[in-house]
């Protein structure tokens, strides 16, 4: 059995790191050495996109599909057209970026179809038990009834992104699995991977390594 | 202290005025604010609170105007353009005299201008914006944790005085996601006898109203709320200081500015360059005080501001010209790198030995 499926979905509450995530695994499939395209299906959010990371993407020969008017002031609803390749050619692994909440998801539902037939994707909802509006596995449940709704596909799996951001420590991650696992006890869903910073030192099976993004605004007292 | 969450400035706002005992928010949608909509539209029905979308902004304000005056805690939002046309509402409600929190989550200007962040809003907030001798407070946070804090205090502030607050953010405050511990506050609870909620007819009603007939009247009005805004300036003037003990030169900045600021005062004070921060957190009233007494100490002042200069102005007012004092900007949603703000401490310490 191929290690990865053809096609990720990431979707989830909104703010609950899904750009991130996405970003890192695509790197980690394209480091397993599987040719992989990535792209950035969100029509809500205007800021913090796929393509501040377009850097690291282009080092890594990772395509990026992204909106035309991406990181400027226009903040239309538009998807890239070239987002329809992801689902209808299938010699490459593809990782779909999707906005947050059901509003996000609504933009999924158009390729809803040729990845329903393809059957070949994991659906993952990525979950942050220190977001104010899915603090618990009930909360998080109703957040993934809306996706479902909004987008028509089922989710298939959980992925833990649990983090408080730039206070996030081995402790924090390690007390969010309880949750975590309510969760995948209440969707019948495995948690294919969780997340942890490369600066943090937790051993954990199927972890995802996420590479720091350091802003400039963000303080450093000496 | 409360376990702390991952928040958006624009959610920490929200939950914040949750929090402090507002159930009434009323709203138009403006991007880099439209998160404090969409969370109170979740949040507001859970906690038997109104949430009401208006059709436009002057209509959100006028709501506001008539909570307001029936004596509950209520507030509206808005970025830049949306503001500017509450002016008119806002300037009624401070006639009025009622409390009331507006926040602006500013962006480029003028006119559309963008979406990315900016301070040029600081004029608007703090000599008037609309029409008529009135002040509003206003509160400049600059992490998630004071978009939270201040949004309490604004709360606080407007009830104690019954002058509307301002709490004046950016787009990189309204969106940036950092670890928040909201507080848990019992609201302070203000007697309100001039609320407009039903006599019972048990005593004579109140009137809630901006009109003067009579000028001499008017004028008297006016003078009083003056005294008010009086003690106002000498009891409620936040600011924060960072390294300022030993300082020759003195960064004036607030909100998203100031923590780019101090990045580069950790920064120039490695080169050997005795620098400090003064941070106004309350831009009316405006730390006045404290500026004046460092412009006796130190050789020079640098306004950062993300505006073509506009705090500037309070910091010569303040500093009464004692001192020099230079200008680091950027405008149009750019903002400052604290390389940047680093180059200006140079050249104003170069200036200035």
């Amino acid at each position: 059995m191929a290690k990865y499926k053809r096609v990720y979905i990431l979707a989830g509450h909104y703010g609950s790191g899904k750009t991130n995530v996405a970003v890192n695994l695509a790197l980690k499939i394209k480091q397993d050495g599987y040719n992989v395209k990535i792209a950035d299906l969100d029509i809500v959010n205007p800021y913090f996109r796929t393509k501040d990371s377009l850097k690291e993407l282009t080092e890594a020969d990772i395509q990026l599909i992204s909106p035309a008017f991406a990181n400027t002031n226009v903040d239309l609803p538009a998807l890239p057209q070239e987002a329809y390749s992801l689902v209808q050619q299938k010699d490459f692994y593809a990782v779909l970026d999707v906005g947050g909440d059901d509003r996000g998801a609504y933009a999924l539902g158009r390729y809803a179809p040729y990845i329903k037939e393809e059957n070949n994707y994991e659906m993952c909802f990525v979950f942050n038990c220190y977001r104010p509006l899915t603090r618990t596995a009930e909360e998080a449940l109703e957040v993934m009834k809306e996706i479902e709704f909004a987008c028509k596909i089922p989710f298939t799996a959980i992925i833990n992104n649990s983090n408080i951001g730039n206070d996030t420590d081995a402790e924090i991650i390690l007390s969010s699995q309880k949750e975590t696992e309510r969760l995948s006890k209440l969707t019948g869903l495995p948690v294919i991977y969780t997340t942890i910073r490369e600066d943090i030192d937790v051993s954990l099976d199927n972890k995802l390594t996420l590479k720091l993004q350091e802003k400039y605004f963000d303080i450093k007292e000496s | 202290m409360a376990e702390k969450v991952l928040m958006k400035g624009n959610e920490a706002i929200a939950e914040a005025a949750i929090k402090a005992g507002c159930r009434h928010y009323f709203g138009y949608p403006i991007t880099p604010q439209t998160e404090i909509a969409a969370y109170m539209a979740k949040r507001m029905p859970k906690v038997d609170g109104v949430f009401l979308q208006a059709e436009s902004e002057v209509s959100a304000i006028n709501m506001v105007y008539g909570v307001a005056g029936a004596g509950f805690r209520v507030m509206t939002s808005s970025s830049s353009p949306g503001i500017s046309l509450k002016q008119e509402g806002i300037s009624y409600i401070a006639g009025a005299d009622l409390p009331a929190l507006i926040v602006n989550v500013q962006r480029g200007g003028p006119g559309l201008g963008g979406i990315q962040p900016s301070q040029s809003d600081y004029f608007q907030a703090t000599k008037g914006g609309g029409h008529g001798d009135y002040r509003l407070i206003v509160l400049a946070p600059a992490s998630v944790q004071e978009m939270a804090d201040l949004t309490i205090k604004a709360f606080d502030l407007s009830d104690k005085y019954r002058v509307p607050a301002m709490l004046l953010a950016d787009g990189t405050m309204g969106q940036m996601m950092e670890p928040v511990a909201l507080p848990d506050v019992e609201p302070v609870q203000v007697e309100k006898p001039w609320a407009v909620r039903g006599t019972k007819m048990e005593r004579k009603h109140n009137i809630i109203n901006s009109l003067y007939l009579k000028p001499d009247v008017l004028e008297k009005v006016n003078f009083e709320r003056y005294e008010r805004y009086k003690t106002i300036e000498e009891n409620e003037v936040m600011y924060e200081e960072y390294m300022m003990d030993d300082a020759e030169y003195c960064v004036v900045a607030f909100g998203i500015a100031a923590r780019v600021a101090k990045n580069a005062v950790v920064a120039a004070r490695k080169e050997g360059i005795k620098v400090g921060l003064i941070r106004p957190i309350t831009l009316w009233p405006f730390p006045t005080e404290v500026l004046d007494k460092a412009a006796d100490k130190v050789k020079g002042f640098v306004s950062v501001e993300l505006s073509m200069g506009q705090m500037i102005e309070d910091v010569k007012l303040a500093t009464k010209c004692k001192k020099p004092v230079t200008l680091c900007n950027r405008s149009g949603g750019m903002i400052p790198t604290p390389e940047q703000v680093l180059e200006s401490i140079k050249n104003l310490a170069k200036e200035n030995k």
